[in-house]
C-alpha cells in the first residue's frame, strides 16, 4: 500500500475511532458511577440519529437545528431512562439493573421500529459533507476531518469539566465511592443525572456523525455499534474517559486497517471488537489505562 | 503452635495497614486480636484467609506455609471465618447454610449428582446427619428450616458460627462475634465458644471490642495499634501495659 | 434434599399423561405451539441455571441454540441431501462425513455447545462476571457472522432445509421432562447449593471454601449443553434453519420467561414459558391492523415487541421476584413440620 493510501486509511480510521470514542465515553462514565453496563446507551445514539432524520425529512428544518433537536431528544431520553428505570433500582441487586437496561434497550429499538417502520431510512445530510477534497492524491470528505476535530474538542471540554469544575470532581468522587459521597451532602442523583446528560449528548453527536458517514439508519443499528463502543471502553480501561477515547481510536483504526490490508476478512471486521474484548479480559482486565475498582469487599 | 504470623507487612498504596507484625497462637487457645478501630485487625484476618496478599512475611498454619494460597482453598487447610456484618446466604434455610459448610465433606462428582448415582445419596445422608448434629449442639434445632436471614441477630450469629464449624476447621476466625449483643447474650456466647472449643477440638482467634467478653474468654491477646503489635500476652498484663493504655484510653474501665 | 418425594412423582405422572393425550386434544396449530412450549421449557430451565440459580447475567442462549441447531441438522441430513442443498460452495468433507441418528446428534449438539461454553467461560469468569453479559451478547453475533460466512459448513445465509422431521410431541415433551429432572438434580445437590451461594454472596461463598470460578463455569457449561440440545430439537421441529433465526430476540424471550417466572425457580421457568409463548401467539394481533370499537388502526409490526419490553421493565421495577420468586411448586405445598 502506498503512502497516500495509508494516510487516507489512517484518517478514515481516526474518523471511525472518533465516533466509537464519543459513544464509549457514555458507557465508561455510567459504568464508573453506577457500575452498570448501560445497554440502552447505544440506542440513545440511534434515537438521536432518527430524531435528526425526522427533523430534516419531515419537519424540514436546517441541519444545525436538526442536530440541536437530536441532542435534546437524546438527553431527555437519557434522563428519563435513568429516572424511570434505573433510579428505582439503585439499591437492588446488580442483575436486576442489567436486565432492566436490556429491557429499555429493546424498548427503544422497537418503539423506533414501530414509529418509523422497519425499512432502512436514508439520512439526508447537507451536500457539503459529501464534497470531495483532493489533497496530494488523497480523496477526502469534510466529514472525516470534522469528526475527529470536533471529537477532540468535545473531549477537551469534558476533561476540563471533570478535572477543573466542582461537578466534575463530584462525578469522579462518585465513581470512586458512591456511599461516602452521599454522606458528604452531595446529591448523588443529581450528579448521576449530569453523567447521563453528558453521555447522551456525546452519543447524540456520535450518532449524527455516524448518520453522515453511513447514511443508512435502522432501529437496530445501535446494537452492533454499542457492543463495539463498549469493547473500546473496556480496551481503554473501563471507568476512564481518556481510556474510552483511546480504546475507540484503537478499535476504529484496527477495523479500517484490517479491511484495507486483508479485504477477504471484511465480513469478520465486526468480530475485531469482540477479539479485543477477550484479549483484554485474558491479559489485562483493567484495560490500557488500568483503573482498578476492586475495593475491599471483605 | 497452630498458627504462626511472621513479620507480616501489608500496605495499600501509600498506607501501611500492617507493620511488621509477628505473633503466634497455640492449639486450643482462645486468642483475642484487639485494638482501636482502624488498627488493622480485619486486614489481618483477610491476610490469614488469603483475601489479601501480604507485601512480606508468612502465615504458617500447623507447620504449613499458607501465605499465598487462594482464599477458597484456605478452608481445605483448616481455617474458617465469620464476618463482622454476618454474611449468611439469604435464599437459604439455616440447615442449607450449614450444608454449604459441608461442601467438601460430601464426596460425589457432578455427574453422580445429575444422574443420582448411589454415592450421591449416601454422601448427602452423611452430611445431613452431620448438619443436624451441629444444629442440635448449638440449639438451633427449632430454626433449622427457617430462612436464615429472617431470624434474630443473635440466632444469625450462631448460624454463621455453625456454618464455619461445619467446614471442620482447625482454626476458627470470628470477626466481632459479640457485636450488638447485650451482656446476657455475650455471656451465653462465651459459654458456647468454650463448648465449641472443647467439643470440636479447635483453636479460636477472634476480633473483639467488648473487653469484658475478651477478659472472660481469651487465654491470650494481641493488641494492634496502627498496624503494629504493641502487646502480646495475657490480658491481665495487657491492662497494666503503658502502651496499651495509651492506645486504648477508656475501654479498660469495663474489664 | 433427596428429590423422590410424593409431589414430584405426581407432577411427573401428570406431565406424562398430558403429553400422551395431547395429540388427541389439540389440532395442528395447537400441537405446534405445544412443541414450541416444550422446547422453550428446555431452553428456559437451562438458561435459569446460569442466570437465576448462579446469579450470573448471561445472554448466551441464541448462540448455543444456533450451534446445537446446526450440528443436529448437519448430522441428520444425508450425504446426498447435503450435495443438493449446499449451493454457495461444496460442503466440506467432515460435514459430509457427519451422519448420526437423532439421539447421538442431539448429544453431539450438547457436547459441542458446552465445549464452546468452556472456552468462553475461562476468560470471562476469571475476572468480574459483569462482562459476561457483553461477551455472551457479542458471542451470539459472532456465531451468526460465522454461520453466514462459512458456506462450506452452514450453506451461508441460505441455511439448511429439508431436515428430516423425525420428532413429535413425545420427543419434545419427553426430552423436556428429562431436562427438567436433570437440572433439578443439579439444583438439589451440593453443586446447586454452591451455585446459589455464589448468587447470594460470592465473597462469603469463597470464604466457606467454594471455588467460585469452577462453579460458575460448571453452571455455564451445563446451561450450554441443554441449550444445544434444545437447538437441535428446534432444527428438527422447524425442518429449516438459517442464521436469521437465532437473533438476540430468542435470548430476550428467554430472559422475559425466567424473569416473569421468577429468577431461580424452575417451576417459574415452566410457568413463564407457557405464559410467554402462549401469550406471544395471543398477542400476534398487535402486529397487524386492529379493530378497536370500530376504529381501525394501521398495522404496526413490532408493537408486540414493544409490549414485551415493557413487560420486562415493569416486572423488574415492580415485581422483581416474578411469579414464583425463588420457590418451587414443592415449596408451596410443603407442610410445615
Amino acid at each position: 500500500m502506498d503512502f497516500i493510501t495509508f494516510i487516507q486509511q489512517l484518517i478514515n480510521g481516526i474518523s471511525l475511532g472518533s465516533m466509537y470514542a464519543l459513544i464509549a465515553i457514555g458507557y465508561t462514565m455510567v459504568y464508573g458511577v453506577l457500575r452498570l453496563i448501560n445497554f440502552a446507551h447505544a440506542d440513545i445514539m440511534m434515537v438521536a440519529a432518527f430524531a435528526a432524520f425526522f427533523a430534516i425529512d419531515s419537519l424540514e428544518v436546517s441541519f444545525v437545528l436538526a442536530t440541536i433537536i437530536a441532542i435534546l431528544v437524546s438527553v431527555v431520553t437519557g434522563i428519563l431512562t435513568d429516572r424511570v428505570a434505573y433510579k428505582p433500582l439503585r439499591h437492588s441487586p446488580r442483575i436486576s439493573l442489567l436486565i432492566t437496561a436490556i429491557g429499555v434497550s429493546f424498548f427503544l429499538e422497537n418503539i423506533v421500529n414501530v414509529t418509523f417502520g422497519g425499512t432502512p431510512k436514508s439520512f439526508n445530510a447537507p451536500e457539503f459533507f459529501d464534497t470531495i477534497i483532493e489533497l496530494s492524491g488523497a480523496t477526502l470528505t469534510p466529514t472525516v476531518i470534522i469528526v475527529p476535530v470536533v471529537t477532540v474538542l468535545l473531549l477537551s471540554i469534558l476533561l476540563f469539566i471533570l478535572y477543573r469544575t466542582k461537578y466534575g470532581m463530584a462525578i469522579r468522587a462518585l465513581a470512586f465511592d458512591i456511599k461516602t459521597v452521599s454522606l458528604m451532602g452531595i446529591d448523588s442523583n443529581r450528579i448521576i443525572m449530569i453523567v447521563f446528560i453528558i453521555g447522551s449528548a456525546l452519543a447524540a453527536v456520535g450518532g449524527i456523525f455516524w448518520a453522515i458517514s453511513y447514511p443508512i439508519l435502522t432501529p437496530y443499528m445501535g446494537v452492533m455499534i454499542g457492543l463495539k463502543a463498549f469493547a473500546a471502553a473496556v480496551l481503554g480501561g473501563i471507568g476512564s474517559v481518556s481510556g474510552a477515547v483511546l480504546g475507540g481510536f484503537i478499535l476504529g483504526f484496527t477495523e479500517v486497517a484490517v479491511v484495507a490490508l486483508y479485504p477477504e476478512l471484511g465480513a469478520y471486521k465486526d468480530a475485531i471488537a469482540f477479539v479485543f474484548l477477550i484479549i483484554v479480559l485474558v491479559l489485562k482486565p483493567t484495560g490500557i489505562m488500568g483503573i482498578n475498582f476492586e475495593k475491599s469487599r471483605f | 503452635m497452630i498458627l504462626e504470623i511472621k513479620d507480616i507487612t501489608k500496605s495499600f498504596g501509600g498506607v501501611v495497614a500492617i507493620n511488621d507484625t509477628t505473633f503466634h497462637i497455640n492449639k486450643n487457645e482462645i486468642y483475642g486480636l484487639i485494638g482501636p478501630n482502624g488498627a488493622g485487625k480485619t486486614t489481618m484476618f483477610n491476610i490469614i484467609t488469603g483475601n489479601y496478599k501480604p507485601n512480606s512475611g508468612k502465615v504458617i498454619l500447623d507447620g504449613k506455609d499458607i501465605t499465598n494460597k487462594k482464599n477458597y482453598n484456605i478452608v481445605k487447610y483448616g481455617i474458617a471465618r465469620t464476618f463482622q456484618n454476618i454474611r449468611l446466604f439469604s435464599s437459604m434455610s439455616v440447615k442449607e447454610n450449614i450444608l454449604i459448610g459441608l461442601q467438601n465433606a460430601a464426596n460425589y462428582t457432578y455427574i453422580e449428582s445429575i444422574f443420582r448415582l448411589p454415592r450421591f445419596f449416601s454422601q448427602e445422608k452423611k452430611i445431613a446427619k452431620r448438619a443436624d448434629e451441629i444444629i442440635d449442639f448449638l440449639n438451633l434445632t427449632e430454626y433449622k428450616d427457617e430462612l436464615a436471614t429472617s431470624l434474630s441477630y443473635g440466632i444469625q450469629r450462631k448460624v454463621e458460627i455453625a456454618r464455619a464449624i461445619a467446614t471442620n476447621p482447625k482454626l476458627l476466625l470470628l470477626d466481632e462475634p459479640a457485636a450488638g449483643m447485650n451482656p446476657n447474650e455475650t455471656h451465653d456466647l462465651a459459654q458456647l465458644l468454650f463448648q465449641i472449643r472443647d467439643k470440636f477440638d479447635i483453636t479460636i482467634l477472634l476480633i473483639e471490642h467488648d473487653m469484658k467478653f475478651v477478659n472472660h474468654l481469651c487465654d491470650r491477646v494481641m493488641v494492634l495499634d496502627y498496624g503494629k503489635t504493641i502487646f502480646e500476652g495475657h490480658i491481665e498484663d495487657a491492662i497494666k501495659d503503658e502502651e496499651v493504655i495509651k492506645a486504648y484510653l477508656g475501654d479498660f474501665k469495663h474489664a | 434434599m433427596a428429590k423422590l418425594n410424593k409431589n414430584f412423582i405426581v407432577y411427573l405422572l401428570i406431565s406424562i399423561a398430558f403429553i400422551c393425550i395431547s395429540p388427541y386434544v389439540f389440532e395442528d396449530y395447537g400441537m405446534r405451539i405445544l412443541n414450541n412450549i416444550f422446547i422453550f421449557i428446555i431452553l428456559a430451565v437451562s438458561y435459569n441455571l446460569i442466570n437465576g440459580i448462579t446469579g450470573q447475567l448471561s445472554l448466551e442462549p441464541n448462540g448455543f441454540v444456533a450451534i446445537g441447531a446446526y450440528v443436529t441438522a448437519l448430522a441428520l441430513l444425508s450425504e446426498d441431501m447435503k450435495w443438493e442443498l449446499f449451493q454457495l460452495e461444496d460442503p466440506s468433507p467432515w460435514v459430509l462425513g457427519l451422519n448420526l441418528d437423532l439421539i447421538p446428534a442431539l448429544l453431539l449438539s450438547g457436547v459441542v455447545a458446552s465445549a464452546v461454553a468452556f472456552v468462553l467461560a475461562v476468560p470471562v469468569f476469571r475476572v468480574r462476571g459483569d462482562y459476561l453479559a457483553i461477551v455472551t451478547l457479542g458471542f451470539g453475533f459472532i456465531i451468526k457472522v460465522l454461520a453466514i460466512n462459512s458456506p462450506e459448513v452452514t450453506n451461508g445465509s441460505i441455511g439448511l432445509n429439508e431436515i428430516p422431521s423425525v420428532i413429535n410431541v413425545y420427543w419434545t415433551g419427553g426430552i423436556a421432562i428429562v431436562t427438567v429432572i436433570l437440572i433439578l438434580n443439579v439444583v438439589y445437590s451440593k453443586y446447586g447449593r454452591a451455585m446459589k451461594a455464589v448468587r447470594d454472596d460470592e465473597d462469603a461463598a469463597s470464604a466457606i471454601g467454594i471455588d467460585t470460578f469452577k462453579i460458575k463455569t460448571l453452571a455455564f457449561i451445563t446451561s450450554a449443553f441443554f441449550e444445544g440440545i434444545g437447538g437441535g430439537l428446534l432444527a428438527v421441529l422447524l425442518t429449516t434453519i438459517s442464521p436469521d433465526l437465532f437473533t438476540f430476540f430468542l435470548t430476550f424471550q428467554l430472559l422475559i420467561i425466567i424473569v416473569l417466572g421468577g429468577l431461580g425457580s424452575m417451576s417459574g421457568a415452566i410457568i413463564g414459558t407457557v405464559l410467554v409463548i402462549g401469550g406471544s401467539e395471543w398477542l400476534r394481533f398487535l402486529d397487524s391492523s386492529m379493530n378497536i370499537f370500530g376504529y381501525v388502526t394501521d398495522a404496526h409490526p413490532g408493537l408486540r415487541m414493544v409490549v414485551f419490553s415493557l413487560v420486562l421493565i415493569i416486572v423488574m421495577l415492580f415485581a422483581r421476584e416474578g411469579i414464583m420468586g425463588k420457590k418451587e411448586f414443592s415449596d408451596i405445598f410443603r407442610k410445615k413440620k
